[in-house]
This record gives C-alpha cells, structure tokens and sequence, in this order.
C-alpha cells in the first residue's frame, strides 16, 4: 500500500466522525391535513422530529409509541462507529492490505447487520399493533419501506438515507473500491513487474 | 265645457303619468349606473385571494356595540378571527373561564360587555411595529391591550374620573403613552353633585398610560383635569410634533342636556394640543396632586394561561392652573369630530361635523405662535390661539359632514364626508379636492393601511359605514354591518368590494401580513405551562374533595380525556374542571363542556389549561363531552359525571377505560 492509498484511508474513517453530527435516515409523513409534512429523523444515538404527533396519530391503530429509550441500539451504535473509527485510522496507519480488507468487511457487515435490524423494528412497529386499537383494517399493516415510499393509510411514508446516511454509503462504496484496486489493479501491475 | 274641462284632465293626467315614468326610469338608471359604473371590470379579480392563498394585509375593525375586535385579510374582506376584548364570548370561554374571568373585572364589579371603537397599532418611530393593538372601552372606560402574536387580550386598564372613553386609544410616536380624553365630563371621583352644578364639578379627564417598551404592560402614568368639555378624538403627533397629543372636542358651551341644541351653539370649539414632555417635567417637579380613586388592571399572564386583576387605589393628577405651557386651545369649526395627523407630523387635520371647510393646522405655525403669544384671550387659564396664526390651508367646499381623514404617503389626504356620504381626495399644500367617491351608506372613519402612521402603505382604502341598507340580502330589520374597500393606487379612488362586518366598525387599523405573520404562536409548550391547576401527563390526573368543592385534573388528547368517568360528586358541590390539553400540534384545540352548564365551554388550545366552574343542581348522570371536531374519533371523545344527593356517601372516584377506579 502506497502512502496515497494510506491518508485516503485516514481520511475515509474519520469522515465518519460526521456521522454524530447530522441525522443517518429521514422517514416523512404527508397527509391531506399535513400538507408540510410530519418528519422524523434517526441519528445514530438519537431521535428527533415531530416524534409525539406520530406517536399521537399512530395510537389509533395502535402501534406502539416510538421511543429513544426503548430502542437498545441507540446505546450501541456509536459505539460500534467509534471502534470502526479506531481501527480504520489503524488500518491507514499500518498500511496492511489483509488489515483493511478486513476493516472493510467489518464496516460493510455492520451496515448489513444495522439495515436488516432497522427493518425488524420497521417490521415490529408496523406489525405488533394493539389488537384494541380503534382504527383496525383487516390485513392492513404498518410497516413503513426502508428505502422509498408507500402508501399507509391517508399518509404517504417516505423513507430515505440523511446526510449521516450518505457519508456511510460514500465512505463504504469508496472502501469497496479501494479493497478492489488493491487486489486486481495492483496484482496486474505486479504481474507485469516480474 | 265640460269636455274641454275633461280634456285638460286627460292631458294632466298624461302628463304626471309620462313625468312619473321619466323620474322612475331616471331613478332607476342612476341606480344601475351607480352599481355598474362604480365599479370596474376587472374589480373582482383585484381582490380575488386564491383558496389557500393569503391575504396581502391584516385589517382589524372595532367590533363596536359587539365589545370585541374583527380580524379580516384585505383585499377579500374576508373575516379571519374575532378577538374577544371587553364581551364575554362564548364561542371559546373567554369570560366564562376561571382564568379568565378577571379580565373583565373593574371598579364596578365583573362587567360582560362593551362598546369598542378604536383599534390602534403599537408604533416604533411612528410605524406599526405589530408587537400589540390597543382598543377602547367606551361605556366603562377601558383601554385593552392585544397580543399580537398570539391575538389575545392581554391586558385591560380602567380609567378613573372618566365616562365614555372615545378620544383614545392613540398611540404617541414610539408608544410611550396611549392617550384616553373622556367623551363625558363628570366630577372627578365621580361625587354626588346635581347635574345641573356641570360649570362648578364637572371635568374633562384626559389620561396618559404609560406602555413598558419590552413587555406592554401598561400604567395610568398621570391625567389632566381638563375642562369639562366632551372629548371626542385624538391623534398624537410625530416628527417634529412628537412631544404632543392633540384632542378634538365639542360642547365648548359645557352642556349637560339637549346637547343636540345647546352643544351645537359655538361657532368654534378647540382642538386641545397637549404637550406631554412638558407634563412629565410638571410630574417630575411633584406638581401633581395625588386623587383616590378606584380602578383595576387586569393581565393576562401566558406562562399561567391565567388573568390576574388588581384595584389600583391612587392617580397623579395634574391641574393646568398649576402647568403653564402644557395645554393650548385651538379654535375649530363647528363641533369637530377627527382630529388626524399627517405622516410628516407638520399638519393636524380637524373634521367639524357641521362645517363647511376642513381646517388644516400647522405645527410649526402653532409653535411660532405660542412663542409669540398669538393669542385670542384663554379658557380658564389655558391660552386660545389665534385661528389665523395657527391655520395652513382650509380644504374649500370638501362635502358635508367631513369627519376623519388619513394619510397615503405620497402627499394626499382622505377625508370621510359622513352627510355626502363620501370620500374625499385632497392634495396637502395647495389644499384642493382633486377625486371624490360615493360610500354606500354614511361612511364613519376610514383606513388607508398605516394611514394614521409615518409612512402609509397607500394601496388600498376601507370606508367604514354607518349604515347598510340595500347593500346585501336583507336579514330582517337588523342588518349586517358594513365595509368598502377601494384602490388608491391611481389618481382615481376605484371602488373594488363591500364585504360584511361585525358590529360596529367604527375605526380600523391595517398593515401588512408579514409583519405579524413572522412572528405568530402556533401553540404553548406543555413544558412551560404553569398553571396552578395544569396535569402535565396522564398519569397525574385526579380528582379531588376539598370540603363541597370538587376539583378535577382532567387531560384531553385525541381522542379522550382522562379521567372520563367520574363518580361521588354531590348536589350543592362546587366543580372545578381543570382540563389541560396534552396535544404539541398546531390548529388542534380540544373543547370542553358538560349537560346543564350554566357557564359556557372552554376550548383549549394545545398545551393551555382552562377551568370550568360548575354547580350541579340535581341528580343524574351528565354527560361530557369534546364540543370542537378533533380527530376521527372525536364523537367517542366523551364522558359521565354522576351526581349523587347532598347526603349521599358515594366515595370521589375517578377512572378511564379498564384500569381501576381511583
């Protein structure tokens, strides 16, 4: 590994600082009588938006009040983010391919592990509903879509990655196609070498 | 003979008949004129507001005999609020809720109504700076504060030693002092002395209210026993005539019946021109007398969505014999009712009901005359200047019955013409009429948005009538009340609605929507709620015996409030219902009322807590329930009381849904 391949590498995990900073996923609410819309942003350690009209609104058909404390992973993600942080500038500072492969692997398995975990809560939140709810539709669920939209009722949901969310996809997508250079561009070279 | 003598019957019948026909058909084309030609073709879509567009200026009328102020979106005329003011209004609790019973309290006990009349704009540098709106109280003189982020009532102030507070509430340059002239003169602290002593007993009471620049709150800083004349309007001067006030009057003969007559002799009453700077030196010198009275203050506090009111036992007065240089006389045609300044402060514009001339003053001529005492004798010590030295122009032959006028900014003054039943366009300066328009019918005050004000926006004007008539469907003898709003962006004043009003817009005040559209309270913070009876969260609702009364902490959310069953209230208790409305949205009030409430409903806004008092009188079960269309589910957003007998020995029990009763 060069020493240009290096400070990229420094530069891509602490990039992922900025993940702390501003909100990873956006899933808005519109609706005849929201005409602006009802947002909730999910950061990586917290929630925000206009969390208690949702949760106002989602009492008729009973789906369970949507809470920060009650969510584990709100605890645990930044900690995960820290320790690929860490090891990323390790990676960078030890100029191993093996070791950076494998940091690659270790980001791209927790992206994978916290998408499929985002949609089981979007699976629970929308499926577990109280069965005395007020407003029940028979074979109606509520599960808002991971990426895109979706009709639920008289609300469009509207799910898409934030700003935190997209330095995660930049900084994966880039990592993926450094691992790539290493192990096909540069094996040609050294090909060509000998 | 006889058929000549037929004959000339004949041809005089024809002819009355053919003179009749020409009269009608003469009549009825100026009326299709009047309707057809007043207005222009393309007047509808000049004030066509699209749906879900707004309006591009606020206009708020006094409601007049109603005791509140209307709230409309110009140019569509359309009614966007009434704020309840002085009157009890049931629509949302305001004067029947606990909290806010105390703001219409005053020396003479709960009063439920009013009669209002002029709305004013708090002004910063002689501008509308949209912070507050004033209004008085005419019968029981008052003076009310709006808050104009929230269009509230946020402070009421009485006025002692004063009956029919006309002349006020106007606002000098950077609102240090709202001004109030009593319409009536009686004897100060009001003592029982026979009418007919007027001369001796009898005073004009002109009040300085000092308004706090952070915060609004207002303090009767000092009155002036001014003679016992009917003070009728005023204006406060700007620019260079800022340390002045000037109030217009009538019965300068000092009346006390048959006005009509006796108070219509003088060819000349005054326009009073107050100094107030000087006032405040006479003040700081300790040349005022303190008078006992009784007057209360009344404030809406947010932070508790709750009124407190408080009698106020002492006021400074000043008396001129002891102020010289403070108030001058200035002689005006004929009974003058306006009494309006122009946006560069340098003209005050008197409106004699009776006269046939607008007299226009000029304040720089007023200063070199008072420096060099230009003076026609004086009333009671208070110097009368001389006419001439004092008059800048007279508009010649205006119409009849002028009245008011405001301002446009670009060098013209309207003036309302109340007998010619018009509005009248005149250039400041060469003092000539240069446009009239018809009103339909009587025009009163008029408002051009800003008018009174430094710097007008002079696109439109709103004439303010007096009478309806034919105007609209009829509705039986009583009939709507009525404005007129016209372009004054040409030469020529265009005649573009007439749209209906609450009773009676006397004056109005109007200004551009942004300015208070950037600023507006969409709800309160559940957080900063701090009423002494708020619940905060469900969990802490209960309802409690304290000796007969029962006291009830009641949340309303959609679609419930909790508790919603209630049992163990007895005849002859006293119930508080304390209901908090949980909700944190805008536009998602909950109301609140129960069978045989004999105070009215609250309707409380997202995170406020309103109380409604209730006496059961006999046994049964009532029913509760939410009176403004919530939610979906707003018809099952309701509950039971039940009232046992004054003996009874059912235990306070409150609970909701399955959960067991408390």
């Amino acid at each position: 590994m060069n020493k240009s391949i290096s400070v990229l590498i420094a530069f891509l995990s602490s990039s992922l600082i900025l993940v702390y900073f501003f909100p990873m996923w956006s899933i808005n609410l519109e609706a005849p009588q929201y005409p602006e819309g009802l947002g909730m942003k999910i950061w990586i350690n917290k929630l925000s938006g206009d969390i208690n009209t949702i949760n106002g609104l989602n009492h008729y058909i009973g789906m369970k009040k949507i809470e920060a404390d009650s969510i584990p992973e709100l605890k645990y993600m930044p900690v995960f983010l820290g320790v690929i942080i860490v090891m990323g500038l390790i990676a960078a500072f030890l100029r191993k391919k093996w070791f950076f492969t494998a940091w690659v692997l270790m980001f791209a398995l927790l992206g994978i592990i916290a998408g499929f975990d985002f949609y089981k809560w979007e699976y629970d939140y929308g499926h577990n509903l109280n069965p005395h709810a007020a407003i029940k539709v028979p074979g109606m669920s509520y599960q808002p879509p991971l990426f895109g939209s979706k009709q639920l009722l008289n609300f469009t949901a509207n799910s898409y990655p934030d700003i935190s969310g997209f330095i995660i996809f930049i900084v994966g997508g880039v990592s993926v196609l450094v691992v790539l250079y290493l192990f096909i561009f540069k094996r040609e070279k050294s090909i060509q070498l000998h | 003979m006889k058929t000549k003598k037929h004959m000339f019957k004949a041809i005089g019948f024809i002819l009355l008949f053919a003179s009749l026909v020409t009269l009608n058909t003469a009549c009825g084309h100026k009326k299709n004129n009047q309707q057809a030609g007043g207005v222009d073709k393309d007047a509808a879509s000049k004030v066509y507001v699209a749906p879900g567009k707004y309006d591009e200026f606020y206009l708020f009328t006094s409601g007049g005999f109603s005791g509140q102020m209307g709230v409309y979106g110009l140019p569509s005329g359309r009614l966007l609020k009434v704020i309840p003011v002085f009157s009890q209004n049931p629509e949302n609790g305001y004067g029947y809720s606990e909290e806010s019973k105390p703001m219409l309290m005053t020396s003479h006990g709960f009063i439920p109504w009013d009669d209002s009349h002029h709305p004013e704009f708090s002004m910063s540098n002689g501008t509308p700076d949209g912070k507050w709106i004033f209004i008085n109280g005419n019968n029981t003189p008052r003076v009310a504060r709006i808050n104009l982020k929230t269009f509230k009532t946020d402070e009421i102030i009485e006025l002692p030693s004063s009956a029919g507070n006309h002349s006020s509430p106007f606002c000098t340059e950077n609102t240090e002092y709202v001004v109030a002239g009593t319409r009536f003169s009686i004897p100060p602290t009001n003592a029982d002395v026979s009418i007919k002593s007027y001369k001796q007993n009898f005073k004009g009471m002109i009040s300085f209210i000092k308004v706090d620049p952070t915060d609004g709150k207002m303090d009767l800083s000092f009155q002036i026993e001014a003679p016992p004349f009917n003070w009728d309007l005023s204006h406060s001067g700007k620019g260079p005539s800022h340390d002045w006030s000037f109030f217009s009057c009538y019965n300068t003969e000092e009346a006390h019946t048959l006005l009509e007559v006796n108070a219509s002799q003088n060819d000349k009453d005054f326009i009073l021109a107050v100094n107030w700077k000087k006032a405040e030196e006479y003040l700081a010198q300790g040349k005022a007398k303190v008078m006992k009275n009784s007057y209360y203050r009344n404030r809406w506090i947010e932070k508790t969505h709750s009124a407190t009111s408080e009698e106020i036992k002492e006021v400074k007065v000043l008396n001129p014999k002891d102020c010289p240089g403070m108030l001058y006389l200035i002689p005006c045609p004929k009974s003058p009712h306006g009494c309006d300044v122009d946006p560069t402060g340098e003209y005050i514009v008197g409106g004699g009901k009776l006269a046939t001339v607008i007299p226009v003053y000029g304040f720089s001529k007023m200063v070199k005359a008072i420096e060099s005492k230009k003076f026609d004798g004086d009333f009671e010590g208070i110097p009368i200047i001389k006419y001439e030295e004092v008059m800048a122009g007279e508009v010649q032959k205006p119409g009849l019955g002028p009245l008011h006028t405001e301002f446009d900014g670009k060098g013209y003054a309207y003036t309302s013409m109340f007998l010619s039943s018009e509005i009248v366009k005149w250039k400041i300066g060469t003092w000539e009429v240069v446009d009239r328009a018809p009103t339909y019918y009587s025009i009163g005050h008029l408002c051009i948005p800003g008018g009174d004000s430094k710097s007008p926006w002079g696109k439109y004007i709103v004439a303010l009538n007096k009478i309806t008539k034919d105007r609209y469907l009829p509705t039986g003898p009583e009939l709507t009340q009525s404005a007129q709003l016209y372009s004054i962006e040409g030469d020529k004043m265009k005649l573009l609605l007439d749209f209906p009003t609450i009773g009676e817009p006397h004056y109005a005040q109007a200004c551009p929507a942004e300015l208070l559209t950037k600023d507006q309270t969409k709800f309160y913070k559940i957080e900063d709620n701090q009423n002494p009876f708020v619940t905060k969260a469900e969990k802490d609702t209960k309802a409690e015996r304290k000796g007969t009364e029962v006291h009830i902490y009641m949340t309303s959310i959609r679609s419930h409030f909790k508790p919603d069953n209630i049992e163990g209230v007895k005849v002859g208790d006293i119930v508080y219902f304390h209901v908090t409305n949980l909700e944190q949205d805008w536009d998602v009030p909950h109301g609140f009322t129960i069978k045989g409430s004999t105070n009215g409903e609250l309707l409380i806004m997202p995170g406020e807590t309103m109380t409604l008092k209730w006496e059961p009188k006999k046994e049964g079960i009532f029913p509760f329930y939410c009176t403004d269309f919530c939610s979906a589910l707003h018809q099952e957003m309701q509950g039971y009381v039940r009232v046992s007998a004054a003996k009874s020995t059912v235990p306070i029990s409150f609970s909701l849904g399955d959960e067991a009763a408390k």
